[in-house]
This record gives structure tokens, sequence and C-alpha cells, in this order.
């Protein structure tokens, strides 16, 4: 689109910075936001991750308008949103259900928004955002019509056609296949950079945030437990949580033995583990400290003393899965549990089989110290919380309920 | 056996038609007869009572009045029987239980006690009775069907849907009327329509407090004691074609209209 057209009827002419000060949200029996607090810079693609029941969903409910925080302040482009309703703000979102108006057509709810704001070529502009997303030729169907990948890009197109200082995606790919996905995974991403707006995405897929995004908030229990580019989420993970949700990570507790100026050893169940100072997040008492599985080597024997590598051994093999271009290994290590490892399938040789005794290693460069410990699976710690679409739902089930007694 | 099981269903299916349009079928008839001063028996065949219907005393009147009656309470009970509808679903608040039950109440209670207690109530309030006794009463027991016709509807609207309009800088006025309401409409208009035939039906409620107004009901049945006049059989007989081809209209439309989704789809 021309300059021209946008500064009409006052788009935003960039995306804007968001800014989340001291943000709590309580519902009655729960907390959903803890304590907040966010920036995003303009023209960025920030994802925030985690898993149902974190708050996600409802820190973006908060920002487009739809949910009052309980306390602390919302500022679009330095200016201060938190007492306007969701109307008034310059915002958009692309909802999880699409919420498409089932009773217009693709072009009347493209142009919805324009038209609500009197902007006057709406239809000419509605046309050129359905162009973007290649759907232009079915402007005159219902939404029932169309395929949930259309009907995808259909509320895209909804939310983009407005110029919003700053566009909200409610896990807008959830409902599609996986090759739908990949597809627009890609299309997203090259409308972002098309028209420059700020993307805030909130999503519970861990490889679709480190795909798509500039910056990676991982959210858990209502508070972002970690924040940056998604390589450097992933090489250095700072809590036992972050190194569980994204991606896989083994993980061992022990207590510290040795402080040296570079580097910190561990003594876990017996054996020495060294993480370098600048890859802890703690340097005393007792400390989790872990490692991807792709770094970890498999040995036939005890490998040779190497003070820049970690040694695990011996163990067994307990599982093997073959996947093409990688090999998945479970190891049994006595005191340390299951540990996975991935290896590249680079000689057909170096094969290993279940049951085979082998020794572990990596580089001491690789491994990272947590802030936390890691205590059981990540998994269970989700399970008691609720989300507010699924609140949503029960007390909608709780009102038919209702509706049936009378 | 089997002959008699064979037949039996035929004779049985055919007598419960017989019965169920006779009288649909005797009025129609009678409506063309050349009656004298009663139109019991059939002395001819005539035009006359379909194009001269108003000549009979009352007739028009009184089907006047009903379809004022009915026009006036069915807007306002689907009026107020929407915004009720969509309080109790949204809202909660106090009472909203109990108001629940208050609003079942009139479907459950006999239409005599109903009537009678309005009019007592009427005249306990020194209310002169007349057609506006009569639609408020009217409106009363329509406010409930309606209620529970467009509560239905209102519980299975997706919020998101508003949600999107409140999002696309929709005020709350524009996306009441642009996406709530058109997603209402289906229901509301069924509502509307059971109202209506509800109102003009109506005869018992009606006859405690009508006063001297007279509704095409209550004129059938005043007749009836001395012979009802041809041309209450021809008001009757085209309210019963204008709902069939209302019927037919309706029917036709959404086939056109899945052949067409159908066609583009």
């Amino acid at each position: 689109m021309t300059n021209n057209d946008v500064s009409q009827g006052g788009f935003a002419e960039a995306g804007a910075d968001l800014e989340l000060v001291g943000i709590s949200k309580r519902f009655p029996g729960f907390t959903a936001i803890e304590e907040l607090d966010l920036t995003i810079p303009a023209g960025s693609f920030f994802a925030l991750l985690g898993p149902s029941g974190c708050g996600k969903t409802t820190t973006l409910r908060l920002i487009a308008g739809l949910e009052e925080p309980t306390t602390g302040r919302i500022l679009i482009g330095g200016r201060d949103v938190t007492a306007t309703k969701a109307y008034q703000r310059p915002v958009n979102t692309v909802f999880q259900s699409y919420a498409l108006f089932p009773n217009m057509t693709i072009m009347e709810n493209v142009a919805f928004g324009l038209k609500r704001r009197g902007i006057k070529n709406a239809d000419s502009l509605a046309h050129e955002a359905l162009q973007l997303v290649e759907l232009d030729h079915l402007a005159g169907r219902k939404p029932k019509q169309l395929s949930g990948g259309q009907q995808q890009r259909v509320a895209l197109a909804r939310a983009v056609v407005n110029r919003p200082a700053l566009l909200l995606l409610d896990e807008p790919l959830g409902a599609l296949d996986l090759k739908l996905r990949r597809q627009m995974q890609v299309e997203l991403k090259d409308i972002q950079s098309e028209v420059g707006l700020t993307f805030l995405h909130v999503t519970h897929d861990q490889e679709e945030a480190m795909t798509m995004a500039d910056t990676v908030a991982v959210m858990n229990k209502g508070r972002i437990e970690q924040m940056g580019a998604p390589q450097d989420l992933y090489e250095l993970p700072q809590t036992a949580f972050v190194a569980k949700f994204l991606g896989q990570s083994n993980l061992f507790t022990g207590d510290v033995v040795t402080t040296a100026k570079s580097s910190i050893v561990v003594d876990a169940h017996g054996t020495r583990i060294e993480v370098p100072t600048d890859r802890a997040q703690r340097h005393n008492g007792r400390i989790t400290v872990g490692v991807r599985p792709e770094k970890v080597t498999l040995h036939d024997s005890a490998p040779k003393a190497d003070s820049s590598r970690n040694v695990i051994g011996p163990g067994r093999i307990t599982d093997v899965s073959f996947s093409g271009v990688s090999t998945q290994y479970e190891v049994t290590v006595p005191h340390h549990g299951a540990i996975s490892v991935f290896a590249q399938n680079t000689s057909i040789s170096s094969l290993h089989h279940d049951g085979d005794q082998v020794w572990l290693s990596w580089s001491v460069g690789h491994t990272f110290g947590l802030a936390d410990e890691a205590e059981g699976e990540p998994v269970s710690r989700f399970h008691a919380d609720l989300d507010t679409s699924m609140i949503a739902v029960q007390s909608r089930k709780d009102l038919e309920a209702e509706l049936e007694e009378a | 056996m089997r002959g008699f099981g064979k037949w039996g269903i035929w004779i049985y299916s055919g007598m419960a038609f017989v019965f169920l349009l006779i009288p649909i079928v005797y009025t129609i008839v009678f409506s063309f007869n050349d009656y004298r001063r009663t139109n019991i028996i059939w002395t001819g065949f005539t035009f006359d009572n379909w194009l001269n219907v108003c000549d009979a005393q009352d007739v028009c009147q009184s089907f006047g009045n009903s379809l004022f009656i009915g026009l006036v309470a069915t807007v306002l009970a689907t009026t107020l029987g929407t915004m009720i509808a969509i309080a109790l679903v949204r809202y909660r608040f106090r009472f909203r239980n109990a108001t629940t039950l208050l609003i079942f109440l009139p479907m459950a209670t006999p239409e005599v006690v109903l009537g009678a207690g309005l009019a007592a109530q009427f005249l306990q309030a020194g209310v002169s009775k007349g057609l506006w006794t009569i639609i408020l009463a009217h409106t009363l027991f329509c406010l409930s069907f309606v209620i529970v016709t467009v509560r239905a509807r209102v519980a299975s609207l997706d919020p998101a849907l508003e949600e999107a309009g409140r999002d696309l800088y929709g005020n709350p006025f524009q996306v009441f009327w642009r996406v709530t309401f058109p997603m209402l409409l289906p229901g509301i208009v069924a509502a509307a329509l059971l109202s209506f035939a509800l109102s003009f039906d109506d005869f018992i409620i009606t006859n405690f407090n009508r006063g001297a107004e007279v509704t095409f009901p209550s004129y059938v049945y005043t007749a009836a004691a001395r012979g009802i006049p041809a041309e209450a059989n021809v008001i009757a007989s085209a309210v019963f074609f204008l709902a069939i081809a209302l019927v037919l209209i309706a029917q036709v439309s959404a086939a056109a209209r899945r052949r067409q989704l159908a066609k583009a789809g």
C-alpha cells in the first residue's frame, strides 16, 4: 500500500512500542497474571510462549482491551490506554476461532473495521488486503463456504487491513494441519515484514515460536520465566521450566564442590560436572546443571580423561528410535536416570544398539547452570490451572446446566 | 391377520386425516355458501361473501381489532423479551434464578386463572377495560414464550464474535446492531411469529379483559349462538391460506438458498 493510503483516516504509520507496567490480573478464585513487566519494541515479531493456563491468552486480552487489569498500566506508543475500551485502541486481534461474522460476506468482514472508523475508500483497501492473502476472488462468499486455512487468512486480512499499531495473534494456527501450518507460518512472517507492524503472537507451540519470532518470552504460571532471541533461550535456558519446555534437556542436580574463576564443578551423585561460570545462574550451594541431547556424544569404552569434556558412565541403552536424519537414544545411568542423546546419522557403522554399555560425554562449554532446581516433570505443574477460555467454557456449562434445571 | 394389518394402517391414517381436515374443509366450503339467515345448510355457490366480507356486522371490525392487538402485543413482547433473554444469559445478578422461575410461571398457569386474576387487578386499579387491557394481557403471556425462544439463541452465540466486533472499532451500539442482532434474528423472528399466533388465537384471557371490545375469536364465539355468518368463514379461510402460503414461501426460499450455497461451495 502507498503512503497516501496510510495517512488517511488515522492509520498507524508503523508499528508502535507496547509497554506493560506492573500488570496483574486476578479472577475470582485464581490469579492469571502475577506481576508482569514487558516492553515490545516497534516493528518486532514477539512470541509469548507457554503451556495452556500460563496466562498468555489473558495477557493478550488485556492488551486488546477485552479484559481489565487488576493493577498496572498498558502503554501503546507511549500513550496510556489502560482506561480505554477495546474499540478505542489501535490494536487488532486474530482470534483463535477466527470469529468471522457468519452473516457477512468475506468482503464485508474485512471492511468491517474500516467502515466503523468511517474510512472513505474502505472497499478498495479491503480488496488490497484480500489480495495480500490471495483471497480476493472469494470476496463475495460467506465464511462458512471457506476452508479452515482460507478462513484463517481472512481473519488475518480483517485485522491487518486496519494497519493497527499492534497486531495480536491468539494461536491462530492451532486449528490447521501441519502442512498448512508451515505454509501459514511463512506467509505470516512475509506479511509482517511487508507491512512492518508490531506482531504479538501467543502460542503453546515452541517450534512455531522459535521459527517465527525475533524475541520469545516463555511464560509460566502468570509470570515470564525468560525472554530473549530464540537461539539464546535454547542454548542458555535459565530455569528448569524453560530447559524442559523449550526443546529437551538432561538435568543433573548436585552441590558445588569447586569454584574457580572461569568454571565451577558440581558433584552429582559422584559424577563431576563442570560448568563455565558465565553460563551458570548460581555459583554455590545445591544447583541444577544441564545439557541439550544433541550436544552429547556416545562412546563404546570409557573416553580418555579430557578437562574440556564432562563424562558420565557407564550406562546402558534402554531405547533406540531411528528417525532418518538422526537417532534418539535413551541411556539409563545408575543414580542419574534416563539421559537422552540425539546423534546425527553421519556414518552407518556408528549405530549403537539396545542394551549396549556406553559412556556419555559433552563439551564443558555446552553445559548450563539453572537458577532453580529441577522438580519432577514440568508438565504436571500446570494441570491444575485453567486459562481464560476454559473459564469461559466452564461458566457457560454452568449456565447451560442452570437453564436445563429451570 | 396380515390382511387386516395391511388395511388397518390405511384406514387408521385415512380416518385421522379426515377428522383433522373436515372442519377446515367445511369452513372453506361454507365460505362460498349463498346463505340466507344461518350458514348451516348448503343453499348454493357464490363469491359474494368473499367480495363483500365487511357487509356482515362486526366481522371486519373484530378482525381489525385482533390484528391490531396481535401486532402491538408482538412488538412489545418481542422487544422486551429479547432484552430480558440477553440479560438472563449474559449477566449474573441477584435473584437471577428466581427471575427465571417467574418468567416460566405464566406458561404454566391455567389461562382461566391468568385471565380472571388480571381482570380482578384491572378492576382493583380502576382501569377501564378495552383494547389496551387486552394488549397488556397478551404482552404478558407472550413475553414468556419470547424469552424462552430467544434465550436459546443467545446461549448458542459465540462470545468471540462480539469481541471481534469490539476489537474492530465497533462501539457497543454498533456491535449490537451489526453483530449480535443479525445473529439473534432467526430466534427473534420465530418468537415474534409465535407471539402473533398466540395473541391472534387467544380467547379465554381476552374474554376476561376485553370490556366492550370484540376480537375475532370472541366475535365467532358470540356469533355461534345465532349462526356464524359466512363472512367469518371467509376470514378464517383467508388466514388459513395466508399461513400455508407463508410456510411454502419459507420452504422454497430455504431450498433455493441451499442450492445456491451448494453451487458456490
